[in-house]
This record gives structure tokens, sequence and C-alpha cells, in this order.
């Protein structure tokens, strides 16, 4: 069991804030008010480029390094989440498949 | 409303198992559900929280992970500005990808006559609220699946898939091509970053040079909420 750890509650609450900003941005206050032009074209990058920094290193690096094997199962499963994505589209889709190659691999050949 | 309730479903115990087999405690999943409530960057944050960088980094990602949420908000303004502060700031935070997309399509338009209002935030209710009990209940199976699940298998590398077909599905020009890619590429390279840093750095990167490139003439991307509903239908009914 994992231990609860204060620290984390906090930021988990702090996320909440966070939750609460982004969906109500553009009414919290009862004053019109518009952003400077370039944020708001910022804001058309910023959320694919969170995800792909947060998601690139956890497939292809271990503690800290690059993988130095072709032999791990990450690699066989995003492969087979493309696939599932451009084939069919739909989120669903692409964890189920990727999670069917992954575990084989990584379960069945201790990838 | 009813035809995507399972997917959202699936998606919230896939959510509650990550989190539990990626380290986090039982209380602390818990608590994320019920008050985070926006799963994309939930997964964001676990592999932070592990990694124990520290709390301003990882708020920081959330917010960027969110920033589609705040071009809904100005679609909703026109909707909610009748209502008093805290109804807004309650409404807009029970508002996900999918209640949004499903209230702009019903109601394409804002209303000034009170009952159309009232039918408006009658249906808007409705759906975040049967929206946000699928949500809760279903990750708190996931939770509570997690414990019977060895951590050995590596069930939180789902969480990795969510994000990355997320983001797939965001993927609706060819700038935002470059920026995942970039951002993609910044991350690892400065990977040794301390405080998780190689994050905020590799979303930086990305926006500067997508901004860069817009300003040299590449074809600037489409923003119009409508737009970026699309792209949100095709997340598979993200939180």
């Amino acid at each position: 069991m994992n231990q609860t750890d204060l620290w984390t509650v906090a930021t988990i609450v702090g996320m909440a804030g966070v939750t609460v900003l982004t969906r109500c941005f553009f009414f919290l206050s009862s004053k019109p008010w518009v952003l400077p032009d370039w944020a708001r074209r910022g804001l058309d990058y910023a959320p694919i480029a969170a995800l792909a920094a947060v998601i690139v290193p956890e497939i292809v690096m271990t503690k800290g390094h690059l993988i130095g094997t072709w032999q791990d199962a990450r690699l066989f499963g995003t492969a087979a989440g493309v696939a599932w994505f451009f084939w069919r589209r739909g989120v669903l889709g692409t964890i189920v498949s990727g999670m069917a190659v992954y575990l084989a691999l990584h379960l069945g050949l201790g990838w | 409303m009813f035809g995507v309730a399972p997917g959202f479903a699936a998606w919230g115990l896939m959510t509650g198992v990550a989190m539990v087999k990626s380290g986090m405690s039982v209380i602390e999943a818990m608590l994320m559900t019920v008050l985070v409530y926006a799963g994309s960057a939930q997964l964001a944050a676990i592999p932070l929280l592990v990694a124990g960088a520290p709390a301003w980094v990882i708020l920081a990602t959330a917010f960027c992970v969110n920033l589609r949420f705040v071009v809904f908000s100005a679609h909703l303004r026109d909707y909610l500005m009748h209502l008093p502060r805290w109804q807004r700031l309650l409404t807009g935070f029970l508002t996900t990808d999918l209640s949004y997309m499903l209230f702009v399509q019903r109601f394409p338009a804002p209303s000034n006559a009170p009952d159309q209002q009232l039918a408006q935030q009658a249906y808007l209710a409705g759906n975040c609220g049967l929206c946000w009990g699928n949500w809760v209940g279903s990750s708190l199976v996931g939770i509570a699946l997690a414990n019977f699940i060895p951590t050995a298998w590596g069930l939180g590398f789902a969480g990795t898939l969510a994000l990355l077909g997320i983001s797939f599905s965001l993927v609706t020009t060819r700038l935002r091509i470059i920026a995942a890619v970039v951002a993609g590429t910044a991350a690892v390279v400065a990977f040794a970053l301390p405080l998780k840093l190689n994050i905020l750095v590799a979303i930086a990167a990305a926006v500067v040079v997508c901004l860069m490139l817009e300003g040299a003439g590449l074809r600037p991307a489409a923003r119009t909420p409508k737009a970026e509903a699309g792209a949100g239908a095709g997340s598979g009914n993200v939180p």
C-alpha cells in the first residue's frame, strides 16, 4: 500500500484550483476582458505540447536514460496504440490495443 | 449522453487503476478523482508526483494540459454571465469536454429569455451531474480494483497510452504536430534538469517555435471554439 503524503494532498488541492481556474477562466470576473494576442495564439499549442512533454519520456526513457534496446514492451504497445488510432480513431481503442500488446510482451516475454 | 456514458466510465476506471498502480495512495487517488476531475491533467500529473517534482511544476503542467478549457470558457461566458459568481464557478468546474460539446450542440446560441436560460441551465446541470457521478463512480471502482492487481504488470502504462490517444486527437493542424515533436524531443533532451523542469522547458520551447513559425507565415491553426469542440469530440469523452 502506498503512503499518503501531506504535500501530495496539498498539490492535489492546488490542481483542483487549476481545474476551476481554467474551466472558468473567462467568467471568473464579471467585467469583459480579452487575452493579449500572443497568449491567445499560444493557447493553440500549449495543450498538445504539455501532453507530448509528459508522454515521450515515459515511453522512451528508463531511469533518466534513453532505452538502449528495442526489446521494450512500451515501444510495441505504443506502436499498436498509434496504429489503432489511425485505423479507427478513439482513445479507448488506443488504450485497449496498446495494453494488449504491452501486457503480452511484458508478462509473456518479460520485456 | 447515454451513448457515450460507457466510454466515459471505462476512461474513469482506467484512470483509477493507473493512479494507484503508478504509486499514489488510495486516499490520494480518491481525493484527486473527486477534487481535480480532469482526467488528462490527472494522468499527466501522476509521473511528476511520483518523481517528487515540486508543486509549482505540477500545477503549471496541469494548467497547460487544461488550457483547452480556457478556450471553452470564452465560449460559455455568454451562456453563464446571468448567474451569480458561485454558480458560474460550480458550473465551470463541472463542465468537461463532453458536457461542453453536448451543451453547445443542443443550444447553439445563448439566450436572453429567462425560460430559455433556465432550460439551458437545467440541461447543463443534468449533463454535468451525470458525468460527474459516472466519473467518480467508475474511478473509485478502478482504485478499488487496482489493489488486487500486481504492480509488476505495469498497468500504469495505460495512462500513458490514454494521453497518447488524446494527443493524437488534438492533432488538427501541422503546427500542432510540430509543437508535439518539439516538446517531446525537448523533454527527453532536457530530462536531466532538476525539479522536472524539462516538462516546462519543453512546453515553452514548443510554443515559442510554433509562434515563430506562425509569424514566418505558416498557416495559423484553427482556434475557434467550434474547431476546439471538434478536437475534443475525437478525444473520447475526456473530462
